[in-house]
């Protein structure tokens, strides 16, 4: 048993100023297994993943690798050790060839003799079935492709853990079988894969093993086979699943009867085509669509983000000139954005700025909110967001990315909003936290706020949305309401009659 | 205290930490090599009022200039990620532009006074506005869109008169570039105090601090919140514009007389350094005012220093260098990081021995 074992992590510590990352975590690799660890945003899977890949120092506890204790100082001494990792976001270089990234930052003499790369590459890359040419540029391959000439150059580099993050969470159904089949394959080879995901199903379409993180502490490892999707859930977000079940019961889809709040005709702006659109009071829509379908453009479209080039807006019947997000604003409408670290937060000022930052906008530079009036409405959302945060004057880019999300949704109710547009404000946030900003939605609809929810998940807005409508190649195709509202009618008018 | 102690270290170095250690370093060498280097005295200058003097009254009143136009050049950094490197040529031209209305009077009086200093105001915010409309507008680098000036700004300053050096023999002027009767601060210091007040009320009552921030360090999303990061960067421009009028009226009242060529030269690399020793990022983002002013006093204290140590006046600029590696290598994140991880262990360490004593 002892033997099998080639990655053993005991008591691993490591604390940030006011939070503990990781208390006391233990995490066993064996040989020639698919590993998913798992847990929400926050748990601690990212610093645990750090700590093994040398960018983090653990303050406490022991790493071996096959029985030896090892001490991991920088990224380069992890790659000695045997462990390599391929990140979310690929980080070669997508203007040199596939061969060059294989090689880069490796070569044995400085004469790089292109030829004989060239060949090796090309050798690795049949080897593992990876449907590339050497001499091709990588930037021309696909994400999928890409990923896994990350993986060849990990592999040829003798690891013998594997860690992929998040490696399929921008590949389409296709490419994720094809990245499958290629870590099925590593692993009949013997190496140990960790396997860092949100989606559930491939966890169970792959994994081994699962590991369970919650609050940087260990909940369990589990074989895969002995654990329900539904009790995985259940240790993930430390919550009963009944809980989870009772939302869809207390939403009220009655709004027909109120009147329109937003009201646009042949809307367009530099990214999205001309389209109608219409909201009334307390309703909560949606936008859905493949991505690339125009469905956040529009909506930006609607908040100024864009430059707008045509349209008439009305809102309650009188029209209006929105054409930069501050006329947005001034009309009672907040937007918080798809990309929370390019778009939302302001990565360095407190928590607390954040929060108050629309408000202050919309007050005008010469109102400023005084300090002790910020602390109080930081507090206060803090308090209702269950926002967790060492203290309200903690910078904002050290929060995990659920609790950054509740950040900029404090920010925009802050502003008491008419119409609050929510583009993905789901996206890779954990399970209980998403549950949260559900509810939400639901409570402010009620409260007579309109809502406009994007998600790439169907079923999320499915559960929260009286009225969908569906885009394709950046046009509005159709919009269903009622009992049309269910995931098969949804997914036939997004492929538009051809499923 | 024991606090205090701990905040200062525990989160790493504070951003005021650094420029105040070092300007401590060099008042105790100063202290350890010459016991009557700070020795404040009073005498009477030419005008028969008592005035204060000493070593520490040159060094502080000799960093006026210095001091105004780093709390302007803060702004700029923290809103446009660059810094403005013309301020020593536009200095020359407001300090030109102040020369030749009080020239165009016959008797100079107070009213003459403030309206050379108005005219000199508009004419340095003027260029102030071409230069943040080459940052914000055509989003060039603040080095490069300053470098037009920084080149024809003495060029310029030099037509304004002709090509001559006037001087104005006036009472006024004498006494906004040295003393005014019956006080004994030069008033050079008195004008960074109002500065820097008129700076903090700039603050207090608006919400710029938050807005410059956030246009520093998040562009994009300060215009999704609906933040005008343009005027933003524009209105920076400006206020350093105001700076930059200020510190060229006060250089020309020091000699009574405007040298195009000689007025504030060079400055403009020490008001960077300033900025960088107060501990704010040049890559603009947060920013402290406060750190720069003691970042202008730390560089004039280095100064005057070597010239006390009799560095030949050639040779100062390389012992400058020298300590100022020493400087910007200290406050780098690096070393930073190290030194509070260092500097926890310690406090932690000591924590838990005590803890232990109590349980023992």
């Amino acid at each position: 048993m002892q033997e099998e074992c080639l990655l053993t992590m005991r008591q691993i510590d490591k604390r940030f100023p006011g939070v503990v990352a990781l208390n006391g975590v233990d995490f066993t690799l064996r040989k020639g297994e698919i590993h998913a660890l798992m847990g929400e945003n926050g748990a601690g899977k990212s610093t645990l993943i750090k700590v093994l890949t040398g960018v983090y120092q653990m303050d406490g506890g022991e790493i071996r690798v096959e029985g030896k204790p090892i001490f991991i100082k920088s990224p380069q001494d992890a790659q000695n050790h045997g462990i390599s990792t391929v990140y979310q976001e690929i980080t070669l270089c997508p203007n040199l060839t596939v061969a060059e990234n294989m090689f880069i930052g490796r070569e044995d003499s400085v004469w790089v003799r292109r030829g004989k790369y060239e060949k090796r590459a090309e050798e690795i890359l049949m080897d593992l079935g990876v449907p590339a040419r050497s001499t091709q540029q990588l930037g021309d391959c696909s994400l999928a492709v890409q990923q896994m000439v990350a993986i060849a150059r990990a592999v040829d580099m003798k690891c013998k853990v594997l860690i992929l993050d998040e490696p399929t969470s921008s590949l389409d159904d296709k490419e994720v079988q094809m990245l499958f089949s290629l870590m099925k394959d590593l692993k009949s080879q013997g190496v140990g894969i960790i396997f860092v995901t949100h989606f559930l199903e491939q966890v169970y379409e792959v994994s081994d093993r699962i590991t369970v993180l919650r609050n940087g502490e260990l909940v369990g490892e589990y074989l895969t086979e002995e654990l329900p999707q539904v009790q995985l859930v259940s240790k993930m977000i430390g919550k009963e699943l009944e809980e989870l079940s009772n939302l869809g019961e207390t939403e009220e889809k009655n709004s027909e009867e109120q009147e329109v709040f937003y009201e646009a005709e042949g809307l367009s702006s530099s990214a999205a085509r001309p389209f109608d659109f219409s909201i009334r009071k307390g309703e909560v829509n949606g936008f859905t669509g493949l991505l690339g379908s125009g469905r956040s453009e529009s909506v930006r479209a609607i908040f100024g983000a864009d430059k707008v080039n045509g349209g008439t807006v009305k809102i309650k019947g009188q029209e209006v000139k929105i054409t930069r997000p501050i006329d947005a604003m001034k009309n009672g409408i907040g937007y918080l954005a798809e990309d929370r670290k390019r778009d939302g937060i302001i990565a360095d000022l407190s928590v607390r700025e954040n929060i108050i930052l629309a408000m202050q906008v919309m007050n005008g530079m010469f109102k400023p909110i005084s300090r002790s009036e910020s602390e109080a409405f930081a507090d206060e959302y803090i308090k209702v967001l269950n926002i967790k945060t060492a203290s309200r004057e903690t910078p904002v880019g050290s929060l995990s990315g659920g609790n950054q999300q509740k950040v900029i949704l404090a920010r925009w109710l802050l502003t008491h909003p008419d119409y609050l547009i929510l583009d993905e404000p789901t996206r890779g946030i954990d399970v209980g936290t998403k549950l949260e900003i559900q509810k939400l939605v639901l409570k402010l609809a009620e409260e007579g706020v309109s809502v406009t929810f994007i998600s790439s998940e169907v079923e999320e807005m499915l559960r929260t949305c009286s009225r969908l409508i569906v885009m394709r190649d950046r046009y509005i195709v159709g919009e269903l309401k009622g009992s049309d509202l269910n995931q098969t009618q949804v997914m036939k008018t997004i492929a538009g009659g051809e499923a | 205290m024991k606090e205090k102690f701990k905040r200062l270290f525990s989160g790493g170095l504070g951003q005021m930490t650094i420029p105040i250690i070092a300007l401590a370093l060099l008042v105790i060498f100063n202290l350890i090599r010459d016991t009557s280097f700070f020795s404040i005295g009073i005498m009477h200058n030419n005008d028969g009022n008592a005035v204060l003097s000493g070593n520490i009254i040159t060094i502080i009143n000799g960093a006026s200039e210095l001091a105004i136009l780093a709390m302007g050049m803060t702004l700029v950094t923290a809103a446009c990620g660059g810094q403005d490197i013309s301020v020593g040529a536009a200095a020359a031209i407001a300090g030109s532009v102040f020369v030749k209305v009080l020239k165009a009077s016959t008797a100079i009086s107070g009213g003459t006074v403030v309206l050379a200093f108005l005219c000199a105001c508009i004419v340095a915010m003027l260029f102030a506005l071409f230069n943040g409309t080459l940052v914000a507008v055509f989003k060039i680098q603040p080095m490069i869109a300053t470098l037009i000036l920084y080149t024809c700004g003495r060029s310029i300053a030099y037509w304004i008169n002709g090509g001559a050096t006037p001087t104005v023999y006036s009472s006024i002027i004498t006494a906004i570039g040295g003393f005014i009767p019956g006080i004994p601060v030069p008033t050079p210091v008195l004008i960074v105090v109002v500065m820097a007040l008129l700076f903090r009320v700039l603050f207090h009552f608006t919400s710029l601090r938050l807005f410059t921030q956030s246009v520093g360090i998040n562009g994009d999303a300060a215009r999704l919140n609906g933040i005008n990061s343009t005027f933003i960067k524009l209105l920076s421009f400006l206020i350093l514009g105001v700076c930059v009028a200020v510190s060229g009226c006060i250089g020309v009242s020091r000699l009574g007389l405007i040298n195009h060529e000689t007025l504030l030269l060079d400055i403009e690399m020490d008001t960077i350094l300033a900025v960088a020793i107060g501990g704010n990022s040049l890559g603009g983002g947060k920013f402290k005012i406060g750190g720069s002013i003691i970042g202008a006093y730390v560089i004039q204290t280095l100064t005057i220093t070597l010239y006390a140590m009799k560095v030949s006046s050639t040779d100062v600029k390389a012992y400058k260098a020298i300590v100022i590696i020493l400087m910007v290598v200290i406050g780098s994140p690096v070393v930073k990081e190290r030194f509070g991880k260092f500097m926890a262990r310690l406090v932690h360490g000591s924590k838990r021995v005590s803890v232990k004593g109590v349980e023992e």
